[in-house]
């Protein structure tokens, strides 16, 4: 993607942001039962919807990638991972925050927050998978196979954990609507901005990549001369 | 049909080619020696024939069939710069383990009969750890060779033999290309290859820079090849 | 059927290599010896605590020696470049895994089976109450371990730090079958039979083994090929 495309859509998500940071702090009102801090959820739930498309592309890039042998898949495989970890990492952080705030204790074991743990567990694996391979073909093709296995690993990881916690009940999970006036709107809303602001960083990242491989490529025809 | 045949081959690392339009053709009953450098892509080349490794780009076919199939790899011997010998198992073993991979219709009895031949009979139920190089070197051969593989390749076999397992190699060598089975070998010990070698390939940085004929100038003069069309 | 017999070669031949030298046997028993012998004096539990967490106790010590193994897996054929003689012969990756998932079953296997009498005299506990479905709940959570183990063995056999990535790559892949085996492995020692509310832990023990068999020799062979 070219320069100017990328900047133009950072700005235009940096806009949107702006807005909708001010709506949200100033605008909407406070959670009836859960007070200010609620306002978290605003990006704790987006955040885990993008970090969840990121890792299912990242899914589709590795099997294309073992299909088709071309290294652009692996580069957008590794940018999407890596935004896609970020993002989990924020919803984990804005998860414990928020936990902290109504149940008093940063940690409960919820399901779908150790999943996330367990999640970005997987794909540091990944990212650090890359740094112990030197040659691009190899690291590409094994990273795609991990990718592929912490994809199918996920769900069953959730599905044991919710039992787990269905046979140790330790504090009230809350799985309610959301109540307050304003808020459905804005998750919804504050979804495109987020999710721009991920493209942006996975342009960014993939660019980065495919120049990295570039340069090791010419490196290594320096060395052979 | 020819028995080995590579078409147009690339194969990157990354972004660096180290194998670049690589063309070569053996037909059955030749012997071909892989000339070239250090790094010219010699043992790339290899690896890509004996289905170790897949081609970035080309086609590759080994007596008419894909280098990764079970059925092509089972009527290939290769022999590497490593023995791919079990330290802890015995030459009889290793035989034996290999012969029933390669699914050869005796496994015990031909291992035995390789071990004669190799002249390791005595050292049958020995471990391989224990051997001597030159022994290892022997029993390597053995291995390539004990399921009659109607295509050899071999990543310079001659370095670090003995005379021993030299004139072994030589011996089986004629006789497989004498029997009609194709043989590439890289090599730089240009003497012993070029005797046995019908035709000849030089590498020059990943691409072909001679494909031919093995010429009676070439045995009198092994380094003219690498003056003539070798880098500059 | 060729490939069960060549798998069987594979599996055969990693066993009897692995009786020769013994050196991942002997550490992996050893660990997990040490393992249960530190647990004692870290937590002290009672006979009845210990009963209660025999699960935990017990796959810990198994998923922590088991590395051990699963990492010589495929690092054992490195040595004379004899990986590459294995991928050039006529076996298909599939063949090749499954012999030595198999030789790395029977091995992890062989550890369990010492650990389990040396646990019940270190904690003074009868776990024999229901000792056939206990060999099931534990046959079935060492195949989930083996399974992805070997399959992570072959992923990082060329690395440098492959001691360090593998125990890291594996334990979060391997964590639904270790969760569904303790979840399974306390009521069993404690005495309770297999039914009711475990049944559904079973099935996700069983669920994951096949789904991860599945992928495992789906992606063995490209893993293998460089």
């Amino acid at each position: 993607m070219r320069p100017r495309i990328l900047i133009l859509l950072a700005g235009l998500a940096a806009v949107l942001l702006a807005r909708n940071l001010y709506v949200i702090l100033l605008q909407l009102p406070d959670h009836p039962r859960q007070g200010p801090l609620y306002r978290i959820i605003l990006f704790h739930v987006p955040a885990a919807w993008i970090a969840f498309l990121g890792f299912f592309a990242a899914l589709v890039a590795s099997i294309l990638y073992l299909a088709k042998r071309n290294l652009r898949y692996d580069a957008f495989a590794v940018s999407v991972t890596e935004v896609g970890l970020a993002f989990a990492a924020a919803n984990l952080v804005t998860g414990m925050i928020w936990g902290n705030s109504i149940w008093g204790t940063p940690w409960t074991w919820d399901a779908r927050l150790t999943t996330t743990l367990v999640g970005c567990l997987l794909y540091a694996g990944y990212l650090m998978l890359r740094h112990a391979v030197e040659d691009p073909t190899e690291r590409a093709k094994n990273s795609a196979v991990l990718s592929i296995i912490a994809f199918a690993d996920v769900p069953i990881i959730f599905f044991s954990i919710e039992l787990w916690r269905g046979q140790h009940p330790k504090l009230e999970v809350w799985r309610g609507e959301i109540v307050a006036p304003g808020y459905r709107e804005m998750l919804f809303l504050n979804w495109a901005p987020l999710l721009l602001l991920a493209a942006v960083f996975v342009a960014v990242r993939m660019r980065q990549e495919v120049q990295q491989r570039e340069l090791e490529a010419l490196r290594r025809r320096v060395h052979a001369l | 049909m020819r028995a080995v045949e590579a078409a147009g081959v690339w194969k990157f690392y990354g972004d660096f080619p180290a194998l670049r339009e690589v063309s070569i053709g053996v037909e059955a009953g030749s012997c071909l020696a892989l000339l070239g450098r250090n790094g010219a892509g010699k043992t790339t080349l290899l690896r890509i024939l004996a289905g170790l490794s897949r081609a970035g780009r080309g086609r590759v076919q080994i007596l008419g069939g894909d280098p990764g199939e079970p059925h092509t790899r089972g009527r290939t011997g290769i022999l590497g710069h490593g023995v791919s010998l079990y330290d802890e198992l015995s030459a009889l073993e290793n035989l034996k383990l290999f012969g029933r991979l390669y699914g050869v219709a005796e496994p015990g009895r031909t291992a035995r009969e390789w071990l004669e031949r190799t002249g390791l009979e005595r050292a049958r139920d020995a471990l391989v750890r224990g051997f001597s190089r030159g022994m290892r070197q022997r029993l390597a051969i053995a291995r390539a060779f004990l399921h009659e593989p109607a295509v050899l390749l071999l990543d310079e076999p001659f370095t670090a033999l003995d005379d021993r397992a030299s004139a072994l190699l030589e011996a089986l060598l004629r006789e497989a290309v004498a029997a009609g089975r194709t043989v590439v070998l890289s090599t730089h010990q240009l003497r012993e290859a070029l005797a046995l070698a019908t035709q000849v390939a030089l590498l020059v940085r990943g691409k072909l820079a001679y494909a031919g004929e093995r010429t009676p100038e070439m045995l009198e003069d092994p380094g003219w090849l690498y003056g003539r069309y070798g880098e500059a | 059927m060729r490939f069960l017999r060549q798998s069987l070669t594979i599996a055969a031949k990693d066993l009897r290599s692995e009786w020769r030298t013994k050196e991942a046997l002997n550490s992996s028993v050893a660990f997990a010896l040490v393992i249960l012998l530190l647990f004692s004096f870290a937590f002290e539990p009672t006979e009845e605590q210990t009963r209660q967490i025999a699960g935990g106790l017990l796959w810990l010590a198994f998923a922590f020696a088991g590395a051990l193994i699963l990492n010589r897996s495929f690092a054992r054929e490195l040595p004379n470049d004899c990986l590459d003689a294995l991928i050039a012969a006529p076996l298909t990756g599939a063949a090749l895994f499954l012999g030595k998932l198999l030789a790395n079953f029977v091995l992890l296997a062989a550890v369990e089976l010492i650990s389990l009498p040396v646990f019940g005299i270190f904690y003074d506990v009868n776990w024999t109450r229901q000792l056939g479905p206990l060999l099931e709940v534990m046959a079935l959570g060492t195949w989930g371990m083996t399974v992805v183990g070997t399959l992570f063995s072959a992923l990082t056999v060329n690395l440098r730090l492959r001691e360090l990535m593998l125990p890291m790559l594996v334990y979060p892949v391997m964590l639904p079958a270790l969760l569904a085996a303790v979840q399974l492995t306390s009521p069993l020692v404690m005495g309770q039979p297999l039914a009711g509310d475990l049944m559904v832990w079973l099935r996700l023990l069983v669920a994951f083994d096949v789904i991860f068999t599945a992928l495992a020799l789906a992606l063995v062979e490209t893993v293998l090929v460089r």
